[in-house]
């Protein structure tokens, strides 16, 4: 089956200034990722994994190359368009979950519908239904004081997931949790990868997200080593 | 929902999602809300009061002063007294203008000297709350009232009898007793600190001055009219030193409330840039769900500026019924208010006007607005990917 392209990166580079030099965290990296998929960029620490999650996630941008997320070229949007491009495409999974701490389970899934033109009744329905997905109806007015890991993360998801972006992008997401939280979050994502066709890009080092991909990038000091499509081993 | 609503709401989740931090931003802040109001209030009172008891005790509708008359001049005070013109008689027959008479003249209180002006009235004026019918005792000597203020500074009661020296219009010196036939609590200090009231028609002859005076007083009840040698001076021009003065003790007193204001607002700010550090992450996160830089300043902005509006409505809970004691009731000096020498009644009540109101909650507001921008101006500025790590600034 030929998938729609959403990602494109042609020969990318990142440079970050370090003292009078810099450094490079990415070089001539070239990618594409299509809809619906599950791959993850593998490697060690200070291998660009992230910074090229940041750079598709139009939070950076490339020093060198093009990166094109969904026709839009990363480098070339303003301020405002980067932030369209965020607020309807895209979700992020970050390692400390990062939910807003002063506002409940059931805000924090609601913020980024807030940032869209939606009724209050439909912000309501779309968050239940989305907190039914991952498990939480029962904690929609808990702060994440109050949670654990696993629920926070499951949080986190939902966040990413309550506006239905064309893609999310997750940052090391099982780093802090438990290997039972871990495969429980890890088939949530799967599961939503394959109800919604949702492509997930992972950032990670962790073999318990690695048996989960169906495609693995391996970066070594900014650069892709291999890239194959695998048959995820813990399905 | 418009954005700024968004915004509002995310602002206010945010706000209270913050607990007691919040809770004591706003109690402090509703204090200065409550103190501008009330002290504002307090003064706005006093000046009512000032002009109101100056009408009532002294200038009434307002006065004609002979031309050459300064109340700030002594030489002139003779030179000023001047035979009423025919003009004035009628009305001051029918009571509706009121002549007196001014000269200076010398006491001596438990065998001191003192400078006073003496102030000849009709005894039967009615026009003024002077209580001048004290003025009618039969005495042997002069009859005199005096102020409580005056009163207490030559330690003079009811019934003393002392010594007057005074000059006729020819400059001859003439010495007699006067008694104590009254003595008034007025809170007019230019009818009580260091003036001795006489009937009129005794200090006319006394000064061989007879239908002579230096200012008219006049009703309401009568126009204004133009007379040569004699210029009406109206209430405004008369109270305007009083309320000159009111307005002098109001700028004094702003920096009481400047100063709560200013610890309300180095709370907020506190709050804010504390934020910057400690809400990287949260700011990332936002940036990172789609919100612009531009959203996450007004987010912030709306967060702090939000204390003043919860600041608004505890302090209507707490201030409300303290504004209204303060406007009925009244506060009463524990000490006498003629001891200050200043037009102040004992009771002070506040008056509160809706202009006070309105005013003092945009200028708070435009304050923590300006002070919740400025550490949100620089949350602007931070790198997202930065602030997603919690990267310290």
């Amino acid at each position: 089956m030929n998938m729609k392209t959403i990602v494109e990166v042609k020969n990318l580079t990142k440079n970050f200034p370090v003292g009078a030099g810099f450094f490079t965290a990415l070089s001539g990296v070239d990618l594409q990722f299509s809809e619906g998929e599950f791959a993850g960029l593998v490697g060690p620490s200070g291998s660009g994994k992230t910074t090229l999650l940041n750079i598709i996630g139009s939070l950076d941008i490339p020093s060198k190359g093009e990166v094109i997320v969904l026709q839009q070229s990363i480098g070339k949007l303003t301020a405002k368009q980067a932030a369209n491009l965020r607020k309807h495409q895209l979700g992020f999974i970050f390692q400390s979950y990062n939910l807003l701490p002063v506002y409940t389970v059931f805000e924090n899934v609601e913020f980024p519908l807030l940032l869209l033109n939606m009724s209050a009744e439909e912000r309501k329905e779309r968050v239940m239904e989305t907190l039914k997905w991952v498990g939480l109806t029962d904690k929609v007015k808990s702060r994440p004081a109050q949670l654990s890991g696993g629920e926070c993360q499951r949080v986190a998801i939902a966040r990413a997931m309550v506006k239905r972006p064309v893609l999310v992008l997750a940052d090391e997401p099982t780093a802090n949790l438990d290997s039972k939280n871990s495969h429980n979050i890890l088939q949530t994502m799967l599961k939503l990868n394959e109800e919604f066709k949702t492509s997930f890009i992972f950032a990670t080092h962790d073999d318990k997200v690695i048996a989960y991909l169906k495609r693995i990038i391996r970066l070594e000091d900014g650069k892709v080593v291999s890239d194959e499509q695998v048959k995820p081993t813990n399905k | 929902m418009s954005t700024i609503m968004k915004l509002f709401k995310t602002a206010l989740q945010s706000l209270i999602g913050n607990g007691l931090k919040t809770w004591l931003n706003v109690f402090v802040l509703s204090i200065s809300f409550v103190m501008i109001i009330l002290m504002q209030g307090l003064l706005q009172g006093w000046s009512k009061q000032a002009v109101e008891d100056a009408k009532k005790w002294e200038i009434a509708d307002g006065q004609y002063w002979q031309e050459k008359y300064d109340p700030y001049d002594f030489f002139t005070i003779d030179s000023s007294t001047m035979v009423i013109p025919e003009s004035f008689q009628q009305d001051i027959k029918n009571k509706k203008i009121e002549p007196i008479l001014i000269t200076q003249g010398t006491i001596y209180p438990d065998g001191h000297m003192q400078g006073v002006l003496l102030k000849g009235i009709r005894p039967d004026q009615q026009m003024l709350d002077l209580p001048t019918h004290f003025l009618t005792t039969k005495t042997e000597e002069i009859p005199v009232m005096i102020g409580a203020y005056m009163a207490k500074q030559t330690k003079l009661r009811m019934n003393d009898v002392l010594t007057l020296r005074w000059r006729d219009k020819n400059g001859t010196f003439e010495a007699a007793d006067i008694r104590v036939v009254g003595i008034f609590k007025s809170t007019v200090p230019a009818v009580d600190a260091g003036v001795v009231w006489l009937p009129l028609d005794r200090l006319e002859s006394m000064t061989l001055n007879e239908g002579c005076a230096n200012i008219l007083i006049k009703s309401p009840e009568v126009q204004v009219v133009s007379t040569d040698d004699w210029n009406y001076v109206s209430v405004d021009k008369l109270t305007e030193s009083t309320l000159l003065m009111v307005k002098t003790k109001s700028i004094g007193t702003s920096v009481f409330y400047l100063i709560f204001l200013l610890l309300a607002m180095l709370a907020i700010f506190d709050t804010q840039t504390l934020s910057i550090f400690r809400r990287q992450k949260e700011i990332g996160t936002m940036v990172a769900m789609g919100m612009t830089q531009k959203q996450v300043v007004w987010h912030f902005t709306l967060e702090g500026s939000l204390n003043a509006l919860l600041a608004l409505v505890v302090g209507s809970i707490w201030g409300a019924p303290l504004f209204w004691y303060m406007s009925v009731k009244g506060y009463s000096f524990p000490m006498d208010a003629a001891d200050f020498g200043i037009p102040m009644a004992d009771t002070m009540y506040t008056m509160i006007t809706p202009k006070l109101v309105i005013g003092t909650i945009l200028f708070i507001f435009i304050v923590t607005a300006i002070v919740s921008y400025l550490p949100a101006r620089k949350i602007a500025k931070m790198n997202p990917t930065d602030a997603i790590r919690g990267k310290v600034l």
